[in-house]
């Protein structure tokens, strides 16, 4: 029983810490703090804020109009950004308030508001039964429409992290559905060129995908 | 035969239904024996079926730059 003997007066020689002691203040000093560069937002953001925005409000214009707010607000308001959350965190969080802003002037006139349940009107059904009300337990698109936002905001990260050339060649190509010709036309580069940087665009695209999606 | 790099620019040019007849064929071929070649393919269809299940959205290089232009103008 040797072993459970308790010595008195060895707790004395733990170092004490306390909240606001120096190792700490050094420590806040040491941490990289973000910084805004507005210059950057519109090719780093704007479709990823473009893509947050479209999934809560489906009309594009409407959308793209609250991003170009959500800038607007952001470089007004950017002596007050205090530098704790990451430049894109701090852009999505106006851009929410931006969303229910526009939710709340569509739905200011009264009684607009309220949520109108939309009864069946076949009022000659053979009854109506709460079994035809109930949710689908195998439904599964709700949950699979959620993961293909995430998706869908995972992917513009990873664009975000590529080259300028190849993040454009890539979204032209595939997000806006242009032809090659056309690619190549607009940007003077040859069709061998295009391919050589759309399998570039998608080989580090996999891998981004593969570190923080999968 | 065709190389290795030139079976990926068609299986890439395959996921945007731009690849001829023949290179689809001469890609079936190396896939066949290919075994790197034919993971790589697999991996680069399912980019492919994600980018569509995502239903991705994006502002043209006009829309971007107009926003930046009314952005210059504020500061």
């Amino acid at each position: 029983m040797a072993a459970l003997n308790y010595i008195t007066g060895n707790e004395k020689k733990l170092k004490v810490i306390k909240s606001n002691s120096i190792t700490f203040d050094n420590d806040k000093k040491r941490m990289p703090e973000h910084q805004l560069m507005p210059d950057k937002w519109v090719d780093l953001y704007a479709d990823y804020l473009f893509n947050y925005a479209i999934g809560r409000i489906s009309d594009a214009e409407v959308a793209k109009d609250l991003v170009q707010e959500t800038f607007m607000a952001g470089l007004k308001s950017a002596k007050n950004y205090k530098g704790d959350a990451a430049e894109r965190t701090w852009l999505i969080a106006i851009l929410k308030r931006k969303v229910i802003d526009h939710y709340r002037k569509t739905n200011s006139k009264k009684g607009k508001a309220e949520v109108r349940m939309n009864y069946s009107s076949q009022t000659d059904a053979e009854g109506d039964w709460l079994e035809e009300q109930v949710a689908d337990p195998f439904s599964s698109f709700e949950n699979s429409d959620i993961e293909n936002e995430e998706l869908g905001l995972a992917i513009q990260s990873c664009i975000a992290k590529l080259p300028k050339k190849q993040a454009l060649v890539f979204t032209m190509k595939t997000i806006q559905g242009v032809s090659t010709e056309d690619i190549c036309n607009e940007l003077d580069i040859n069709p061998s060129n295009l391919w050589v940087m759309i399998h570039r665009a998608r080989t580090a695209l996999m891998d981004c995908l593969n570190q923080n999606w999968f | 035969m065709i190389s290795c790099d030139k079976a990926a620019i068609i299986c890439n040019k395959a996921q945007y239904r731009e690849a001829t007849f023949t290179e689809k064929l001469k890609l079936r071929f190396h896939l066949f024996m290919c075994k790197t070649c034919s993971k790589a393919t697999k991996e680069n269809t399912q980019l492919t079926t994600l980018c569509q299940k995502a239903d991705l959205h994006s502002l043209t290089e006009q829309e971007k730059l107009k926003m930046k232009q009314i952005l210059d103008k504020m500061n």
